[in-house]
């Protein structure tokens, strides 16, 4: 019982992580239906731009935890929303017209530049955050003779997560911007026949989702202590299974997808094997598509002939 | 591209200091986005890490990109003739002064990345330069159709080409490794060795990706069950190569089945993905299967191929001869790299006759029709499952028939070799060459795989440069660098003899 | 090639499909609403209504894109066999029970030839001949004799409409009218016995929607299958059908001659609706217009 609900808590702490990378893939295949491959890469930049301000903010001096945190979490997202926005521009915006194929092989091609960019830039090893920033935990329970802990660390990500998914929320179902993103995923030429500035409503849709997916990544690195070039690739696609899991194109699914994937994860290297854990959320994802193309909150579509 | 400048050309040009503005907006958009990643670089020594600056690397990447914005405004103000000229010479002289004098290589990155710059200017400013002097002499081109036209032009004049030039190629690909042989040369054969494996997966690709319009991210796994299979066939077993070909390419096929048989309903980007994750499942499994494959020690010793029995060999067991000694000759590791050369030719060819042929069966045409319009194709009768399975199957096979042929040539294989990279880059051979082009994969295939193998000096960059090149040869040409289609069964003696008419 | 389309049958108007209780809800919107109707061999029968009014559906029902709710879609062979088509599989419907169908927006294969998109409408066929690959990987004699077959017959129809010129030209590149014929034809090269045309006449100028008569003429006439036709142009319907059918919110509300259909209180009804005390939308009013008058 101590045992799962330990991996109960770890598997809703990663589950958290996917779902803030899943909204950025849901988000963009709702208004302009294609994968954007280079998002696990985002949220892999999300997590260097994160460590790199931890050891400027070290040198500077700035130490007091809540502080360097806030910090932290401003620059990362707003240097990764950039590199969002910057890929939207460059790879996706000339494609726009140009059917599906082609926009998924750009996105491909930019993955692989971002990860080789980000090799080049800060080496191929990886990298590790010297001490943990927040450490310790609350002991929950305490039952022949296994502890459940949560750390602290562990609350920081759900709450900053659920703090994140309210804002967020309120930001698509109570703005203007949020109604034109959803006047564009219903129909982008009429929204542009009615002055919805499509480019821009497309742009702010890569700079949030690569805003949240710098969170995601911060949080890996906070979590996790370490990262490497290559982590955007495995933490993409699984996020990117949380998005069909949940329903692509809806939020409130990227986010039950993504727990639904953590917790799968964690619960099968908990149980089953360690090896095969990353097995285990390819086959939730064929399982998805094959069985329910829709996801669990998605809208059904009926096929127009 | 054509369609492009001219549409830039015809916007208002901006007066100077709205240039030095826009560029000077454009270079710190530039800056911060370069700042976290090429700024600064963590730094390991021992078990601390500690943060190091690259300022003079950001300012000099900077100046570069703003000078190269201010010149492509100029180049739309009207100096594109000077601008072409002087970046021109500026990119082509230094290729030359490098060819001479190889550059040293601390500042490689920054002259590399400067020519770059140069030279895409230079590109740009020669496309306007064609296209104000077209518009000077009263010729009205297609604004919409001239990029298009121009792209079949290209396809038309390559396809004729190819078929002229095809047996000139052929023959040169033919004799190539006795010339490597005398003037001993034995990077040349590995290079063609190399270059035909990429030809073949490309061409297997080709029947799944440019025919049916399948988009397969996955392929690597294909080539992973035929290497294993020779692997495990040949060890275990001790099969000899051809003997388990068939087996391998039998076995890659029936993966392509079962993979393929739940997943083939789903819609184009969702395949993509689920190919993308049944490609890592078989390398995970690869990698853990300890008893069969060898995790990730993989397999070692796999047998190399004989020439019908003759071992390549300095010297031969009790009772056997090697193909030195039989054919009179002084042992050289040479001999099994041709003969592993004229191997993958063979395979190869087999494949391009296939599919060559098979375009013009009903199954071909179905394959081609059913990426044009499902729908369409369930009205006239066309089982879409049922084709779609034999597309992946085939395509599987052959990329089993390439996996084993890497697992007889590198004698030892593991899991590492079968990453997604190896799948995009395929995929990559195949989109960027023009989907369906069997040429195309050719020209593709050497330009990916050949061009990085001349520049092993940038071995860092290669990939680097192989992510931007799929990036803007998509947004150059949506449809792939020979976008051209020759009907499989004409009428009237083809369009050319439509046209005529 | 025309015999093996029009077998010797006794009685040439034969029945030939029978809608029986046909219903098809989306969740909880009710498409067709326990719709009967019999077409027959040699003849044209029109499905018209006002729009929404679940043509499309029954087509769909037909062709198996969708699965119907209730009811039975028998299809009759000359000799003396049934079908029945809402147990089979879209592919199979059109490579045994022999349904073709056009399709509302038009669906050629833009990239392919014209005549390429006549030949891949001969696939099965095709398929057999050259032993599923095995033998016509080879060029062997049966293939090659076939795709000959093949082309003729694509050559007969093309022939027909006038587009032999332009055959090597991808379908894609050609004007819109020929692109709408194409689609018939190619749709008749699956050897069809029935023909399901959605919207032919959509986006025809006066001289393209004649071609277009004489052409459904010829096929009704000369090659004996029935014909379904959903048709908006009032005029066509009046001028070739031999049957109408009335469908208005998934209802059957008339069934008869042109004539008769023309007279029913109920047709007229519907065409106006409630909209005697508003204003007709445009479309219904040019709809009512040419029944008052033909």
């Amino acid at each position: 019982m101590a045992y799962f609900l330990q991996q109960l808590i770890n598997g809703l702490t990663l589950g958290s992580i996917f779902g803030l990378i899943a909204i950025g893939y849901t988000m963009v295949y709702g208004i302009i239906g294609m994968v954007n491959f280079a998002h696990g890469d985002i949220f892999m930049i999300g997590g260097f731009v994160t460590l790199i301000a931890f050891m400027v903010l070290g040198l500077s001096g700035i130490t007091w935890v809540p502080l360097a945190l806030l910090l932290m979490l401003v620059i990362a997202m707003a240097f990764t929303a950039l590199h969002g926005w910057a890929v939207e521009r460059l790879a996706y915006r000339p494609l726009r017209s140009s059917g599906r194929l082609a926009p998924l092989i750009s996105a491909i091609g930019m993955s692989i530049f971002l990860q080789n960019y980000v090799q080049i830039m800060q080496g191929a090893r990886n990298k590790a955050v010297g001490q943990p920033l927040i450490s310790g935990g609350i002991t929950v329970m305490e039952s022949d003779g296994f502890t459940v802990q949560l750390g602290y660390m562990q609350i920081v990500i759900v709450v900053l997560t659920v703090v994140l998914m309210v804002g967020f929320t309120l930001l698509i179902t109570g703005t203007a911007l949020g109604r034109n993103q959803r006047a564009c995923e219903q129909d982008m030429r009429m929204a542009r026949l009615l002055g919805v500035d499509v480019d821009r409503t497309i742009s702010l849709t890569f700079v949030m989702g690569a805003a949240l997916a710098a969170v995601a990544g911060m949080v890996w690195l906070l979590y996790y202590g370490i990262i490497d070039f290559y982590v955007g690739f495995l933490a993409g696609i699984k996020a990117f299974s949380a998005a069909v899991l949940g329903g692509i194109g809806s939020l409130p699914g990227a986010m039950l997808g993504g727990l639904l994937i953590g917790l799968i994860e964690v619960f099968w290297s908990a149980y089953f094997s360690a090896e095969y854990k990353d097995v285990a959320a390819f086959a939730v994802l064929v399982l998805a598509l094959v069985f329910r193309p829709t996801g669990l909150l998605g809208k059904p579509e009926i096929e127009k002939v | 591209m054509v369609a492009v400048a001219q549409q830039t050309a015809a916007r208002p040009a901006m007066s100077l200091p709205a240039m030095v503005k826009d560029a000077a907006i454009f270079a710190a958009v530039a800056f911060t986005l370069a700042l976290p990643l090429l700024g600064f670089r963590i730094q390991d020594k021992g078990s601390t890490s500690f943060i190091e600056t690259r300022f003079g690397d950001l300012f000099y990447a900077v100046l570069v990109l703003f000078i190269a914005k201010l010149l492509m405004s100029l180049i739309n103000a009207g100096l594109a003739r000077p601008i072409a000229l002087v970046t021109g010479v500026l990119s082509l002289g230094w290729i030359v002064v490098a060819l001479v004098n190889p550059v040293a290589p601390q500042y490689q990155v920054h002259t590399w990345f400067t020519w770059l710059v140069v030279a895409s200017v230079a590109i740009r400013a020669w496309v306007v330069w064609r296209a104000e002097a077209t518009a000077a002499r009263g010729v009205v081109a297609g604004v919409i159709g001239g990029q298009d036209s121009h792209g079949t032009q290209i396809g038309h004049l390559v396809a004729r080409l190819g078929r002229q030039l095809g047996p000139v190629f052929f023959l040169i690909a033919l004799v190539m490794p006795f010339y490597a042989y005398f003037a001993d040369d034995k990077r040349l054969v590995d290079l063609g060795v190399l270059i035909f494996t990429y030809i073949m997966l490309g061409w297997g690709l080709n029947v799944v990706v440019g025919l049916a319009g399948l988009l397969d991210l996955g392929y690597v796994a294909f080539y992973a069950v035929g290497a294993y299979t020779y692997a495990v066939f040949s060890v275990k077993l001790g099969l000899n190569f051809w003997e388990t070909l068939p087996v391998a390419g039998l076995m890659a096929a029936s993966f392509g089945v079962l993979l393929g048989f739940p997943v083939l309903r789903l819609r184009g980007d969702y395949l993509a993905i689920v190919t993308l994750g049944f490609g890592e499942i078989i390398r995970i499994i690869l990698l853990n299967w300890a008893e069969l494959a060898g995790g990730a020690q993989g397999i070692g010793g796999i047998p190399r191929p004989s020439f019908f029995g003759l071992q390549f060999a300095p010297s031969a067991p009790e009772g056997q001869t090697t193909f030195a000694q039989f054919f009179n000759l002084d042992y050289s590791p040479f001999h099994r790299q041709m003969w592993l050369y004229y191997i993958i030719l063979l395979l190869a060819l087999i494949t391009n006759w296939f599919t060559l042929r098979v375009r013009k069966l009903p199954i071909g045409r179905a394959w081609e029709a059913l990426r044009e319009d499902e729908t369409a194709c369930r009205a006239l009768g066309i089982n879409p499952t049922n084709t779609k399975l034999t597309a992946f199957a085939i395509g599987a096979m052959f990329g089993g028939f390439a996996g084993s042929f890497f697992a007889t040539r590198q004698g030892f294989i593991s899991p590492e070799s079968f990453n997604f990279l190896e799948s995009a880059i395929i995929l990559a051979i195949v989109v960027l060459g023009g989907m369906g082009s069997q040429i195309g994969v050719v020209i593709a295939t050497i330009v990916l795989i050949g061009g990085p193998e001349w520049f092993r000096d940038l071995e860092l960059y290669r990939m680097l440069a192989f992510g931007g090149l799929m990036v803007l040869i998509m947004i150059w040409r949506p449809q792939g660098l020979l976008a051209h289609r020759e009907p499989t069964i004409t009428m009237n003696g083809g369009r050319a003899g439509a046209r005529a008419k | 090639m025309t015999a093996a389309v029009a077998a010797p049958l006794r009685d040439p108007a034969a029945p030939l499909l029978d809608v029986e209780h046909l219903s098809m809800r989306f969740g909880g919107l009710v498409a067709i609403d326990d719709v009967s109707f019999q077409a027959r061999n040699a003849q044209i029968t029109a499905i018209i209504g006002p729009n929404g009014a679940g043509k499309t559906t029954v087509f769909n029902c037909l062709t198996g894109f969708y699965k119907p709710s209730v009811g039975r879609l028998t299809l009759r062979t000359p000799g003396g066999g049934t079908y029945l088509l809402e147990q089979m599989e879209g592919h199979r419907i059109a490579q045994h029970a022999r349904v073709a169908r056009t399709f509302q927006n038009i669906r050629l294969f833009p990239r392919m030839s014209v005549l390429e998109n006549l030949i891949v409408a001969q696939h099965n066929k095709l398929m057999r001949a050259s032993t599923y690959t095995l033998t016509g990987l080879f060029a062997a004699k049966g293939y090659v004799r076939a795709e000959r077959a093949a082309v003729d017959l694509a050559r007969y129809w093309l022939d027909r409409i006038g587009l032999s010129p332009r055959a090597d030209e991808d379908a894609g590149n050609l004007p819109y009218g020929a692109q709408r014929r194409l689609e018939i034809i190619r749709a008749m090269c699956t050897e069809p016995r029935l023909l399901c045309l959605d919207e032919p006449a959509a986006g025809l100028n006066p001289r393209e929607s004649a071609e277009l008569n004489d052409l459904l003429l010829f096929i009704r006439d000369e090659h004996k299958i029935g014909v379904l036709l959903i048709e908006h142009d009032m005029t066509v319907v009046m001028k070739i059908s031999d049957h109408v059918v009335v469908l208005d919110y998934g209802r059957k509300i008339s069934d008869g001659t042109p004539a008769e259909v023309r007279s029913d209180p109920a047709v007229v009804r519907a065409y106006l609706g409630e909209a005697e005390e508003d204003e007709l939308p445009p479309e219904v009013a040019t709809d009512l217009q040419t029944i008052v008058k033909a």
